[in-house]
């Protein structure tokens, strides 16, 4: 399928040039967001502000002026991203018609250097889910097969760069919520180091684990995306200085470059088709020079279980904001505090939010912290150890991003277990915060599996060198 | 009540207190703290709104602060401290949880001494932990809505926990207002009571055996010294007569009814919060730099402590100290002067401070942040009548004119011509003139009847209205008459 898009840095080098204009870029996008509506991939069109925006920026190129690296790129943000322009949602009832007071950070750094926000994509409500069919307002359909689950929570995101709204589209992840939906569509999807890209303004699902990144048709986008969007930021504490901010992938050879397979998941519920294209990539790796090795990872059973106390706990207290008396959906028949905290967020909040809070309010409570969250917390420790003993003997770990291909929609509505072991293969990296991308290997007609790769904390340029040099042999 | 039931009981009480720490903006969003200004949520951003998206970003001047105040507490700031989550919902509560500092605050331990009915106690401190104030709800009197103020949302506290170590009323109100000594002297807190910067909750128990504690009530919120002593009292009296016809002591928060002059129950532990703790995600834990903590000490204002002991040594009564303490100007000022000056002309201007200033502020005369404190001019004025060169009575009168606008008091004294007439070219003429105009006083004297000095003395003074020095005209008057 080829792409209406070219690469980002070619597009912003026509549009800096004169040779089309931003205008063209962004009627263009929205076109084809109109055309492929039935998809469900986009919550909102921030059409006026875009066309605004464009125009504007075509005019200071008239004038001569130097715009930025993204001049007239259009891009789509994930609904949980704070945006002028339209709604910002969450997917969730409890915030429809919420109009962002600010922006978030990541949508500011973009748009610093030209680029366009046109559309807001759908998700998993708060983010919580792993194929997006816990938006409270639509399940987005797989580029692939409308039957099938675009995977999530960035599922919207995913989708629509691979129905090519747009050349780039930013998603969150907080346990393999970019890189599950990359996967599914057939994408790159690249959840950078925690306190990489700042979390300001993007609405908060787990705190310790969440991250933006970029999703898009090749690494070498990824790497002009996150160039763009990383770096401290005053307005969130948690963000972390890198030495380089040069992402951009250079001449890189995999010779000698020690690759770790993690020996836990070999035998695990990994579908057939998934564990064939893992084999082949692993010969790749080989062919082409890479010193493959077993790692283990005695405790990373857990991480999953490690995984769905602390994240719920930061879940319920995270969404304890949203109450009804300052903004957002507020059940008006109430006639006491009591009773408009109890409808406002019973009728507001999905089945998955309030599982997630039921879940996060019970391990945190008093009696049973110490079992569950505070056992969590030590189990992340540990895990986190594991992977710098790996670390120490590996310079990448390998596995496949997701157990099997997209799932057909309401497959797994009614099993949460099942729905949550999607996740099994990407939590880890979300836990002990340290760089993962996940890339699409060739399956010719096939549906799409990707390949994840991590790589240790802060090492999001090797990483991303590195999957770019295997980008296009697997 | 009867007081010989009472006196089986031996009281215990802790106190918390919630101190605003002085800092211009809040404790997670650079925002400017509004005070007085009535105007609500003017003083507000995004993240005092708890907006979806919204980040706090610790304010490094709290934890500034907050070094300060563990060395005003007479101990060390804690190198690791770090922020936790408190939940619970109330619309005066935007995020739906409080930041505070739970399980590793940045005060642990210290000490606070105070002196009651002339014997000095130590107050042991358990902790004082860092956090953010909630807002303010107003509900409209006859109206069916609240309303929500996030003025004060976000303005950073610090709270500090005593030990269960206070065993009177009195001594609950001397360790409150020692506090509140204390942190405005440190610069930590205007501590300004007026506009609610230091809150009090007090723990009460009872028990007959004083190696055990009784269940205790915990009365919040206490906003005057005055209220502190009381809700004491009243808890300590509530309790004993429960206990004494037969009844069990609730374990339970309680407000104070100021009109009312009583405690009342507010709800049962039964009914407590169950908080969820759990370590914010948002801010990294707050690990001190060495050379800051030394740099804080080094610059660490003189102590209300050292302060007391000074003006102690020198021989001024507990009562005045109090006095000269409430006013930090005044307090510093009168260190500086013990240290340099000799304890008579020390006393002296202590004397002023403590009884014909603090009367003039007393009588609204003027506030103490108009009077203008200046050494020299004090010391000066200290002179003037140690050598007679001016009366007391005038002293006080040029001390007002001084403390004014800041004259120097030999300039006002001229001006005011308060200068005593001391020199016999001055007094002679007038003291002859009182002699051959009061012959039957002088006949008196030369009698033998001393009590016609006075007599004469006070002519003098109508004469010389007030100038004269007194002693010195005797003296004249007995010379001129051979005497």
């Amino acid at each position: 399928m080829m792409s209406q898009w070219k690469d980002i840095d070619l597009i912003a080098n026509e549009v800096n040039s004169g040779k089309t204009t931003a205008l063209s870029l962004v009627e263009k996008s929205l076109a084809t967001i109109e055309d492929k509506s039935d998809y469900d991939a986009i919550i909102s069109v921030i059409k006026d502000r875009a066309i605004e925006r464009a125009k504007s920026i075509d005019a200071r190129i008239v004038k001569g002026e130097k715009v930025g690296r993204l001049a007239g790129v259009p891009f789509i943000a994930k609904d949980n991203m704070l945006t002028f322009g339209s709604a910002t949602t969450a997917a969730s009832n409890i915030l429809k018609g919420f109009v962002a007071p600010y922006q978030a950070t990541v949508i500011e750094r973009l748009e610093a250097e030209g680029a366009i926000c046109v559309a807001k994509a759908n998700l998993d409500a708060f983010a919580h889910g792993s194929s997006t069919e816990n938006s409270d307002f639509m399940v987005t359909k797989n580029p692939h097969n409308k039957k099938l689950v675009p995977g999530g929570s960035s599922g919207g995101s995913a989708a629509a760069v691979i129905l090519d709204m747009a050349p780039f589209a930013l998603g969150t992840d907080t346990g393999g919520s970019i890189r599950l939906p990359a996967s599914f569509c057939g994408a790159v999807g690249f959840k950078p180091t925690y306190g990489l890209v700042s979390r300001n303004g993007v609405i908060a699902m787990a705190s310790s684990t969440d991250v933006i990144g970029p999703i898009t048709k090749n690494v070498r986008d990824t790497a002009i995306v996150m160039e763009v969007i990383a770096g401290q930021d005053t307005l969130d504490s948690t963000t972390i200085k890198l030495d380089s901010y040069d992402f951009i992938p250079d001449k890189y050879s995999l010779k000698g470059k020690t690759i770790g397979v993690v020996k836990e998941f070999e035998g695990s519920d990994i579908s057939k088709p998934v564990q064939t294209k893992f084999g082949q990539t692993i010969e790749t790796l080989k062919s082409l020079g890479a010193n493959v090795i077993e790692v283990s990872f005695p405790l990373i059973e857990y991480s999953l279980a490690c995984y769905y106390i602390i994240a719920p706990a930061e879940i319920s207290s995270n969404l304890s904001r949203y109450d009804g008396t300052r903004y957002g959906f507020s059940d008006s028949k109430a006639t006491t505090l009591e009773e408009s905290y109890n409808k406002t967020r019973s009728l507001g909040f999905g089945r998955e939010a309030k599982r997630r809070i039921m879940l996060g309010t019970y391990v945190l409570s008093s009696g049973y912290y110490d079992a569950y969250y505070n056992q969590a917390q030590k189990l992340r420790t540990k895990l986190i150890e594991e992977y710098n003993q790996a670390f120490k003997k590996c310079d990448f770990i390998i596995t496949p991003t997701a157990p099997d291909v997209a799932f057909a929609i309401g497959e797994n509505v009614d099993d949460s277990m099942k729905m949550y072991l999607t996740d099994v293969l990407t939590v880890g990296a979300s836990l002990v915060g340290i760089p993962a991308i996940s890339i699409p290997a060739n399956v010719g007609n096939s549906l799409p599996i990707g390949i994840q790769i991590m790589a240790d904390q802060k090492h999001d340029a090797d990483l991303i060198n590195f999957a770019n040099a295997l980008e296009g042999s697997i | 009540m009867k007081k010989n039931n009472s006196s089986n009981y031996f009281p215990t009480i802790g106190i918390e207190c919630h101190v605003q720490l002085k800092t211009k903006t809040k404790l997670f969003a650079a925002v400017k703290i509004s005070e007085g200004d009535i105007r609500p949520n003017i003083a507000t951003s995004h993240i005092c709104f708890g907006m979806p998206g919204a980040l706090p970003v610790l304010n490094e001047r709290a934890i500034y602060l907050g070094i300060k105040a563990a060395f005003a507490l007479n101990t060390k700031p804690q190198i690791f401290s770090k922020f936790d989550r408190k939940h619970y919902f109330y619309p005066d509560l935007p995020k739906g949880y409080q930041i505070t500092q739970f399980s590793q605050p940045i005060i642990l331990g210290g000490s606070v001494g105070i002196k009651t009915n002339g014997e000095n106690k130590i107050i042991n401190i358990t902790r004082a932990h860092i956090e953010e104030d909630a807002g303010k709800i107003i509900h409209p009197p006859g109206k069916d809505y609240s309303l929500v103020d996030l003025n004060r949302a976000g303005v950073p506290l610090l709270e500090i926990v005593s030990e269960p170590e206070i065993h009177t009323a009195e001594d609950a109100r001397a360790y409150a207002q020692e506090l509140n000594l204390i942190m405005r002297y440190a610069d930590v807190s205007n501590a300004d009571m007026y506009l609610g910067n230091m809150r009090f909750d007090v723990n009460v128990s009872v028990s007959k055996d004083q190696s055990k504690l009784g269940t205790r009530t915990e009365t919040k919120n206490l906003n005057s010294f005055k209220s502190v002593e009381k809700a004491v009292e009243y808890e300590i009296k509530r309790q004993i007569e429960l206990l004494e016809s037969g009844k069990q002591i609730v374990q339970e928060t309680r407000g104070w009814d100021d009109a009312k002059q009583r405690t009342f129950s507010q709800r049962s532990k039964e009914d407590a919060h169950d908080y969820r703790y759990f370590p914010e995600p948002d801010v990294p834990p707050v690990i001190l730099d060495q050379e800051l903590i030394n740099k804080i000490k080094s610059e660490m204002p003189i102590t209300v402590s050292l302060i007391r002991n000074k003006l102690s040594t020198i021989g001024i009564e507990d009562s005045a100290i109090d006095t000269l303490l409430s006013e930090i100007k005044v307090g510093n000022f009168m260190y500086e002067i013990v240290n340099k000056y000799s304890v008579h002309t020390a006393k002296k201007i202590a004397n002023w401070l403590s009884s014909d200033v603090q009367g003039y502020v007393a009588d609204r005369v003027f506030t103490w942040d108009q009077v203008k404190l200046n050494e020299s001019s004090m010391v000066e004025l200290a002179k003037l009548t140690e050598d007679n060169t001016i009366s007391s009575t005038s002293a006080k009168l040029i001390l007002k004119e001084m403390l004014l606008n800041g004259e120097k008091p030999v300039d006002i004294a001229n001006k005011l011509k308060l200068v005593q007439l001391s020199g016999s070219d001055d007094l002679l003429p007038i003291i002859q003139k009182v002699i051959s105009e009061n012959p039957d006083a002088v006949a008196d004297l030369v009698a033998g009847k001393d009590k016609a000095i006075g007599y004469l003395v006070g002519q003098v003074m109508k004469l010389s209205s007030g100038k004269a020095d007194p002693e010195i005209s005797s003296k004249l008057i007995r010379q001129e008459l051979k005497l």
